[in-house]
């Protein structure tokens, strides 16, 4: 009867006394052994792939379109915008420790390595936002031509995807911190996590195809 | 989230981390709704199955109106020079009637049956994330009435339901009708994508002790092929409605030719979702006549592994034959001869379920019932629509039959006769299951009949139509353009126009017939096991109670329920009933599962969903009302996340009716 009940349990029970039980009766079961919330945020990235795939593939295709305003090369100052990268790549780094620190169950740690993540994160965006400043007093509007809505499109959907990772840092400190989070505290900074690494090898892909690969 | 154990106070005490605020108190607002009588119970609840129904109330909701636009662009081509509609209305109609068909009736239909009968069919309490489910049903309602609002507003949109670039620019299209569109399907993406994600990892995760993929019902199949396609279709169509949104909002050139943009990226962005999502609309009512078929010949599915492993076929393939919508378009003789052969190749997998199907039937003990007769219906229906298909497949035959009525047959062929039937199916089939009565057969057969003959008068004609030259999106016929002889084109818009007459009576029949066995005193309560049915979702009490199965059963087979019911000898190999339905799920029940915990209410997901169609009045009319939404937005994303899935005890709303809030159910052993 109790194996016939684990079964039906969903795993990923997220109330208090759900997590008394889990401590009480061991790991969690699913059909497939991995968590429902996972699961689940795995589909949603295998669906963000397609989003940055017609994105990026927009871009590819007007790139070179452009008859006002500066072209591709002219404009790309390609080591401030590694710096920049750099920048967000160190914060997955900074993002893995605060997935183990949050797996320790060391909250000092997870707050502090989740906060210096976003700080990382904060520092990409603001970056982004005084390229797209730069470009814009050279003369790249939204509307100038077609690689320059292409480009605006394309970096602006990561850049949101970076700030919407930043507030979701910024809420997991604040409920950690007032001990909010319902459920398991481990597996939702390591969801967190999930997203804020798929987002930065969008970062990757995009950096190399738009500004290292010269049109 | 899902279902947990009732708490021991022992239990309690071992407890890991706590919460320190009880949810209710995470923003200081309400208290948790408890209602499980009244309409707020509808408005706030979690429960699959009532959230099924609300599916598929809405979505019939807008058939109806689907259906009165298409009656109404067939009375406009009945006679020449129609006075009904101007060309203005005209476009209008057919835009909104394809958008309303596909993505307000058929998708979240298909999206009601699931919702209701995959997390029985797989023997689950509810689904994997119960609140998520209730926030897709209300997008995709919100994101419907948003979408319809814009009747009254301007003017819906007018650029057909594929919104062709640069057409859909603010040149050829001012009012906001095309906004509302891209807008509107952004918001019934949403529910389509979270609804994915929710059926992709309840299927995956949540199914019963033993129920091994290759034992799940072929319906639950589908739809698990069905999410995937959604899971990366909605994706794409999401990327081109942002683009045509900033096109026609800040001015972005995506589609601007004279800046040297190419029209076709639009194109191949909207087919590369189209095309799947044709599957998508499809594939569920291959799925609900792969459980009718075998039933109504007292025979198990023929060859069920092909016939699961073709539905994954036809996902597959159905990612490379999007550019079969362009063959005039000028792609080139490489890309056409590949798309060409591909869409061929299609065709190999959707055959062999065909063959399945009607090789279920042969040689069993066929019972026309109703949903046995919509289900033949599709079957027949479906291979003439795919016949018309394979001709498009032929590419130089295409480019004569592009935008002609013959293409306007074949998808209503395939999308009428084969889609709308297996719903029509599905209806007649579990209605006892999910109301308790049964469906007039006799009134049943008038709907089924008139509908049949309806469907073929209506689209049957366009293919002479269209080979004859006939444009579609056209507003107007004259007769001096009608041709010559007795079967010209007036002849055959007329016939078309009758027939889609005769459909809608078949239609209100369907309504009647609900009407009429809700309300007469004649119509007794179906029996438990009304068809003798083989799957999972008959072997509990009908409607299910509200945790589904008292017992989780543990399966052996292919076709459980049957495989409890029946036996077959060794020797001669003769199958005997060794119990009744009523037998199996006694024996089933008389040891329940005890401290059964359901999913509590919430009203996050309506107020979240609530906030999409704000934004999208705030991102056409006013940035007030869009700072309004994303408030909305911010707020209830919060207090979701910070609200369990399943409260405590005592974080009710204490002053709400009904049984407490169901999120308790200490089971009575049955005895």
């Amino acid at each position: 009867m109790v194996a016939v009940i684990r079964r039906s349990w969903h795993p990923l029970a997220d109330t208090a006394i759900a997590q008394g039980h889990d401590s009480g009766h061991g790991a969690h079961v699913s059909s497939t052994g991995l968590s429902n919330n996972k699961l689940a945020m795995w589909m949603f990235l295998g669906s963000e792939c397609l989003l940055f795939g017609g994105l990026i593939s927009t871009y590819m295709l007007y790139k070179g379109r452009v008859n006002s305003g500066p072209q591709p090369d002219q404009i790309f100052d390609i080591p401030f915008t590694s710096v920049s990268s750099f920048v967000l790549l160190m914060s997955s780094l900074t993002m893995v420790l605060a997935v183990s620190a949050a797996q320790r169950k060391d909250d000092r740690n997870t707050t502090l390595w989740l906060t210096i993540t976003a700080l990382l994160g904060s520092t990409f965006v603001g970056g982004q936002v005084y390229e797209f400043t730069a470009f814009y007093r050279e003369g790249l509007g939204f509307t100038t031509s077609l690689f320059g809505s292409s480009f605006y499109t394309l970096t602006g959907f990561h850049g949101v995807h970076v700030s919407v990772g930043i507030i979701m840092l910024m809420a997991l400190v604040g409920m950690i911190s007032r001990n909010r989070i319902p459920g398991d505290r481990g597996e939702t900074v390591e969801m967190v996590g999930l997203y804020w690494h798929f987002v930065d090898i969008v970062w990757i892909v995009i950096f190399t195809l738009v500004y290292l690969i010269p049109s | 989230m899902a279902i947990i154990e009732r708490p021991s106070s022992e239990v309690v005490v071992t407890g890991g981390p706590t919460v320190g605020v009880k949810p209710s108190e995470a923003l200081g607002v309400f208290k948790r709704p408890a209602a499980s009588t009244s309409w707020r119970d509808w408005v706030v609840t979690v429960d699959h199955k009532k959230i099924g129904i609300m599916y598929g109330v809405a979505a019939f909701f807008f058939f109806i109106l689907g259906g009165l636009e298409a009656v109404l662009i067939r009375m406009q081509l009945m006679a020449p020079s129609g006075k009904v509609l101007n060309a203005d209305q005209y476009n209008q109609m057919f835009t909104m009637h394809g958008t309303t068909m596909v993505f307000l009736f058929v998708m979240p239909m298909a999206a009601a049956f699931a919702n209701y009968f995959v997390p029985l069919q797989i023997g689950a309490r509810d689904v994997a994330f119960p609140r998520l489910n209730a926030f897709g049903f209300w997008s995709f309602l919100f994101g419907g009435i948003f979408l319809n609002t814009s009747w009254f507003l301007g003017g819906a949109a007018d650029g057909g339901w594929f919104m062709y670039a640069p057409n859909s620019s603010t040149l050829f299209s001012p009012s906001h009708g095309i906004d509302f569109w891209a807008m509107g399907l952004q918001i019934t993406g949403i529910a389509s994508l979270t609804g994915a994600i929710n059926l992709i990892v309840t299927v995956l995760n949540m199914r019963a002790p033993g129920m091994k993929m290759m034992r799940m019902p072929i319906f639950t199949w589908m739809v698990l092929v069905v999410q995937f396609l959604l899971l990366f279709a909605i994706p794409v169509i999401t990327v081109a409605l942002f683009l045509l949104s900033f096109q026609r909002s800040f001015d972005a050139t995506f589609f601007d030719v004279a800046s040297g943009a190419d029209p076709l990226l639009w194109q191949h962005l909207f087919w590369i979702f189209g095309h799947p999502e044709v599957y998508i609309l499809i594939l569920p009512s291959f799925g609900i006549v792969s459980e009718i078929l075998p039933v109504f010949s007292k025979k198990p599915l023929f060859g069920y592994p092909i016939v699961a492993m073709s539905g994954a076929a036809i996902g597959f393939v159905g990612w490379g034959v999007w550019a079969h919508h362009m063959f005039a378009s000028g792609l080139g003789p490489v890309s056409v001869t590949v798309f060409s052969m591909a869409t061929m190749a299609i065709a190999v997998p959707t055959g062999v379920k065909i063959v399945n199907w009607v090789m279920t039937m042969w040689g069993g003990k066929l019972l026309f019932t109703v949903p046995m007769l919509f289900s033949i219906a599709l079957v027949v229906q479906f291979t003439i629509g795919g016949l018309s298909g394979v001709t498009h497949a032929v590419a130089p035959s295409d480019t004569q039959q592009t935008d002609t009525y013959y293409i306007v047959a074949h998808f209503h062929y395939v999308l009428f006769g084969g889609a709308i039937f297996g719903l029509f199916a599905g209806f007649y089939y579990w209605w006892p299951k999910i109301f308790r009565k049964q469906l007039s057969e006799s009134i049943g057969r008038w709907n089924f009949w008139l509908m049949l003959v309806g469907m073929n008068m209506t689209f049957g004609p366009m293919h002479m139509l269209g080979l004859q030259g006939q444009p579609r999106r056209m507003s107007v016929w004259t007769s001096a353009r009608a041709g010559e002889g007795f079967f010209n084109l007036g002849f055959w818009n007329r016939i078309a126009s009758i027939g889609s007459l005769v459909l809608s009576l078949g239609v209100l029949l369907f309504i009647v017939n609900v009407v009429y066995t809700h309300k007469s005193k004649k119509v007794a309560i179906a029996p438990l096991d009304p068809w003798d049915g083989r799957t999972l979702e008959w072997m509990t009490a009908s409607p299910p109670k509200e945790h589904n199965f008292d017992a989780i059963p543990t399966v052996g087979h292919l076709d459980e329920f049957f495989h409890r019911k029946y036996a077959q000898d060794a020797t001669t190999h003769e199958i005997t009933q060794v119990a009744t339905a009523e037998e199996v799920l006694a024996e089933l029940n008389s040891h329940p599962d005890e401290h059964i915990h359901m999913p509590s209410r919430s009203y996050w997901p309506i107020l979240l969903a609530l906030a999409l169609p704000i934004i999208g009045y705030g991102l056409i009319y006013n940035r007030v009302i869009l700072a309004v939404g994303v408030a909305m937005v911010v707020a209830t994303m919060f207090g979701w996340a910070m609200e369990p899935s399943t409260a405590a005890d005592d974080d009710f709303d204490p002053s709400a009716p009904g049984d407490g809030g169901g999120h308790t159910k200490e089971l009575a052993p049955l005895g």
